[in-house]
C-alpha cells in the first residue's frame, strides 16, 4: 500500500462513513426524544432517492404500467422528495407510533421493523427490484490529489454531511424549539412541567429524522445506486454507528461512529481482505458492547445523569 | 442495566438481520400481454386431459431479481402461448394445458430449498426448473435428487451439474463458466496480455468463475495479480479497486452480475482507471447499460448469441428462433429488452415441454428423455446435445464477445480481437 492508495481509501471511508453518520443521526434523535429505536431509518433514505430519482428523470414504475416524466430541476426534486420523506415520517408517528405510545420500548421497536417491511414493500410495488441511478449533482472531471481521486459527488457527500451537522447543531442550541427537543431527552416529565409540547416535539423528532434520512439517501444515490432494498443495508450500518461510539443518545457519537465505520470498513476491505469487511465492522459493535454498553463517549445515559 | 442493552441490541440486530432476509410482499404479476385475450380458437381435435405440471423456482426479489424476472416472464408468455393453442399434446393423444407453478426464493438458497419441497413434495410437479442463481441452484439439487425429479437449472455454476455421477438428475442450460473464460483467454492471447487482476462476487457463482480464471490462465501463462472479492449487495468497491490500481494490471476481469457489477463498473471509471475491462456472462441484460450508462462503453463480455442477433449471419441456425423470442418477449411485456437471462428460462421451460411432449408427466421417464433425447435442440443459449456425460450440451461454440457501443451490443468477431492501438 502506497501512501497515494492509503489516502484514497481513506477519502472512500470518509465519504460512506459521512451517510452512516447522517442515517446514525436519525437514530439518535428519534431516541434521545421518544425513546424509540425507529429501525425504519434507512427506508427513508431509500424512499428520499427513489422519489428524488422519480421526480427528475424518467422513471418506469408499478412493473413498467406506466412511465412518469416529470423531469423537475435537481434542486427542487431534491427539496420536494425531502419534504415528501418528512411527511411519511410525520405520518409514521401519528398513526403507528403514537397509537402504540403505552406500550412498552420494545414493542415500539417491534412495530418499526413492521414500518420498514411494509415502507421496502411499498417501494417494490412501486418501483419493482431494479436499482436507479440518480445523475451526479455536478458535470465534470474528477479532483485528483496526489495519486488519489476525489469525485465531484464525494466532495457533495461530504460537503452536505457537514452542513447538516453545522446547521442541526445550530438548531439544537440556539433555537428554542432546539431547546425544547433537548428538553424533551433529558427528562420527558420535567419538559412537561416546563409547558413544552411532548407530543408534538416527538412528532418533530420524527419529521425531522425523516428528513436527514431522505437526504443521506439522496446524495448518495448518484454512487451506489438505490433500490428498493439498499436502505436495509444503510440502516444497519447506521445503527451500528449510533450505538459504538455515542450509546445511541448522543449526537456528536454518532458522527463519530458513522465516519469511523466508513473508514475503519473500507481499511479492512484494502488492507486485510474484502472478504471481511462487513465481519470486521460487527466484531467492533459486539467488542464495545462487550467492554461499554453505552458507547465509549458516554458513561451513562442522560436520563441516569439526570438522576431519574 | 449493561446486560440489558447488551441483549437488547443484540436482540434487534437478530430481527434486523431476519428482517433483510424475509422475504418483501410478493412482486406484481406482469403486465398481461397486450394481445386482446383471445378465446381458445380452433377447439383441438383431441381431448382435453389434466394439466402438466412445471414447478419453476426463480429469484423474483433480491440482488439475482434481473434475472429472475425476466425468466419469469419468459415461462409465463411460453404458458401463455401453449394454453392459447390448447396446451401440448401428450403421448396419450390427448391435448394437456401446461400449469406453471412459479416460486419466488428472494435470491436465497434456503428459501429456494423450501420452494423447491413445496413443488416436489406438496404441488408434484413432473418437472422442476431452476433457479436464477448458483447458490439457490446447488440448494435445490438435493430435494430434486431425493425425490427423484428431473431439475433444470438457469445458473452458471459448473458444480450444479458435477461430477455427472452424483447429479443423475439434474441439468442446466446457460454456459458454464469455464467456456466463458476461454473466450476471455483468447481475446487476452489476441492481445498479448500476460498480467491481469480479477475482481469478483463472493458467491458460488463468482467462485466458479474465478476457480475457471485461475486454472485456464495459470495454464496459458497469465499471471493473476489480484483476486479481490466483494459480497453480494456491496455497492462499494473503491477499496478493492484501489489495491488493482496499485498493481497495474493489463485488463481487469470482473465476475458479477448487474446489481453490483454496474457500479463497480461506474467506479472503476470515476477512480481513473483505464486497462480494458473484461466481464463474465453475468451482465447480459440492458440494466447494466442503463445503469452504468457511458461508464458501460467499451466493456467487453463473452454471451450468448441472443444480443447481436441481429448481426448473425442469416445462415446461423439459431437465428430465426432468436428473433422470434425477441419479437414475442417485446410483446408480453410492454416492450422490455430481451436478455440472456430470459433466454435460459425459455431454454429450460421448452425442453421440459418437448419431455413431457414426448414422454408425459412421469419423472424418471423424462429425466431419460432430457440424457437421451436432447439432441440438437435449437435454443437461445445455443445449441443443445445433453448426454449422460454432459448435462449443459453447449459450449464456447454457443458464445459470442460483444462490445458495449453506444449504448447497445456491438458483435465483436474473433479477427477483431486484436486492439488497434
Amino acid at each position: 500500500m502506497t501512501p497515494d492508495q492509503l489516502f484514497q481509501l481513506f477519502i472512500a471511508g470518509l465519504t460512506i462513513g459521512s451517510i452512516y453518520a447522517l442515517i446514525a443521526l436519525g437514530f439518535v434523535v428519534i431516541h434521545n426524544v421518544t425513546g424509540v429505536i425507529n429501525l425504519a431509518q434507512g427506508e427513508f433514505a431509500m424512499l428520499g432517492a427513489l422519489i428524488a430519482i422519480t421526480l427528475t428523470s424518467e422513471t418506469p414504475l408499478f412493473n413498467r404500467a406506466f412511465t412518469v416524466s416529470w423531469n423537475l430541476p435537481l434542486v427542487v426534486g431534491i427539496v420536494l422528495a425531502t419534504l415528501l420523506v418528512m411527511g411519511v415520517g410525520a405520518l409514521v408517528y401519528l398513526i403507528v407510533i403514537r397509537a402504540a405510545r403505552t406500550d412498552s420500548v420494545i414493542i415500539q421497536i417491534i412495530i418499526t421493523i413492521g414500518i420498514a417491511i411494509a415502507l421496502r414493500g411499498i417501494a417494490l410495488i412501486i418501483w419493482g427490484t431494479d436499482p436507479y441511478r440518480l445523475p451526479e449533482f455536478s458535470e465534470g472531471p474528477p479532483i485528483h490529489i496526489g495519486g488519489a481521486v476525489l469525485t465531484r459527488q464525494d466532495l457533495w457527500v461530504i460537503g452536505s454531511a457537514l452542513a447538516l451537522f453545522i446547521l442541526l447543531y445550530l438548531f439544537f442550541q440556539r433555537t428554542f424549539i432546539g431547546a425544547s427537543l433537548r428538553a424533551c431527552s433529558v427528562n420527558r416529565t420535567a419538559a412537561r412541567l416546563m409547558g413544552i409540547n411532548v407530543p408534538h416535539m416527538m412528532l418533530l423528532a420524527f419529521v425531522l429524522s425523516a428528513g436527514i434520512g431522505a437526504l443521506a439517501g439522496i446524495v448518495i444515490a448518484p454512487k451506489t445506486f438505490m433500490g428498493y432494498d439498499t436502505g436495509t443495508y444503510l440502516g444497519l450500518k447506521g445503527f451500528v454507528a449510533a450505538i459504538v461510539i455515542g450509546g445511541l443518545s448522543d449526537e456528536r457519537g454518532a458522527i463519530i461512529g458513522g465516519l469511523l465505520l466508513g473508514i475503519l470498513e473500507i481499511l479492512a476491505a484494502g488492507l486485510i481482505s474484502s472478504g471481511y469487511k462487513d465481519a470486521i465492522a460487527f466484531l467492533v459493535l459486539v467488542v464495545v458492547l462487550l467492554v461499554q454498553t453505552t458507547g465509549i463517549l458516554r458513561r451513562g445515559t442522560r436520563r441516569e445523569a439526570a438522576g431519574v | 442495566m449493561q446486560r440489558q442493552i447488551l441483549a437488547l441490541t443484540l436482540f434487534v440486530i437478530a430481527i434486523l438481520v431476519l428482517a433483510a432476509c424475509a422475504a418483501p410482499v410478493a412482486a406484481p404479476a406482469p403486465a398481461p400481454a397486450p394481445t386482446t385475450a383471445a378465446q381458445p380458437t380452433a377447439a383441438p381435435q383431441a381431448a382435453a386431459g389434466e394439466p402438466y405440471k412445471i414447478g419453476f423456482v426463480t429469484s423474483i426479489t433480491g440482488p439475482a431479481s434481473s434475472l429472475g424476472i425476466p425468466e419469469r416472464d419468459t415461462a409465463l408468455m411460453i404458458q401463455d402461448q401453449v394454453n392459447k393453442a390448447g396446451g401440448i399434446k401428450g403421448p396419450d393423444g390427448n391435448m394437456h394445458p401446461i400449469e406453471l407453478i412459479v416460486e419466488d426464493d428472494a435470491s436465497d438458497a434456503s428459501k429456494a430449498t423450501l420452494a423447491a419441497k413445496k413443488l416436489v413434495e406438496q404441488d408434484n410437479v413432473a418437472v422442476l426448473i431452476g433457479s436464477s442463481g448458483s447458490p439457490a441452484s446447488l440448494a435445490m439439487i438435493e430435494t430434486a435428487t431425493k425425490n427423484s425429479t428431473p431439475m433444470i437449472s438457469m445458473a452458471s455454476a459448473s458444480q450444479i451439474v458435477n461430477p455427472i455421477a452424483e447429479r443423475k438428475w439434474i441439468f442446466k442450460t446457460p454456459q458454464a463458466n469455464q467456456p466463458v473464460t476461454a473466450v476471455q483467454l483468447d481475446w487476452l492471447k489476441a492481445n498479448g496480455i500476460t498480467k491481469v487482476a480479477s475482481i469478483g462476487v463472493n458467491n458460488a457463482f463468482g467462485k466458479d468463475s474465478r476457480d475457471a480464471m485461475n486454472e485456464q490462465f495459470k495454464a496459458a501463462g497469465i499471471e493473476v495479480l489480484a483476486d479481490e472479492v466483494f459480497q453480494p449487495g456491496d455497492k462499494d468497491f473503491t477499496a478493492q479497486l484501489t489495491k488493482i490500481k496499485g498493481l497495474n494490471p493489463q485488463a481487469v476481469i470482473v465476475h458479477a452480475t448487474p446489481g453490483e457489477g454496474a457500479p463497480l463498473t461506474v467506479q472503476y471509471h470515476t477512480l481513473g482507471m483505464t486497462a480494458p475491462l473484461l466481464h463474465n456472462h453475468g451482465i447480459g441484460n440492458k440494466d447494466f447499460i442503463n445503469l452504468a450508462q457511458d461508464s458501460a462503453e467499451g466493456v467487453m463480455f463473452p454471451i450468448g448469441k441472443l444480443l447481436v442477433a441481429n448481426s448473425l449471419p442469416d445462415s446461423d441456425p439459431q437465428k430465426a428462433v432468436l428473433l422470434k423470442y425477441i419479437a414475442d418477449y417485446g410483446a408480453f411485456t410492454n416492450g422490455k429488452a430481451p436478455s440472456s437471462f430470459g433466454g435460459h428460462g425459455w431454454d429450460a421451460v421448452e425442453i421440459a415441454l418437448a419431455g413431457l411432449e414426448s414422454v408425459g408427466p412421469d419423472r424418471a421417464k423424462l429425466r431419460d428423455y432430457f440424457e437421451n433425447n436432447v439432441r440438437n435442440f435449437v435454443g437461445i443459449s445455443g445449441i443443445f446435445n445433453w448426454s449422460p456425460t454432459d448435462h449443459v450440451g453447449i459450449g464456447k461454440e454457443s458464445l459470442v464477445l460483444v462490445k458495449i457501443k453506444d449504448g447497445t451490443w456491438a458483435f465483436v468477431a474473433p479477427d477483431q480481437y486484436k486492439m488497434t492501438q
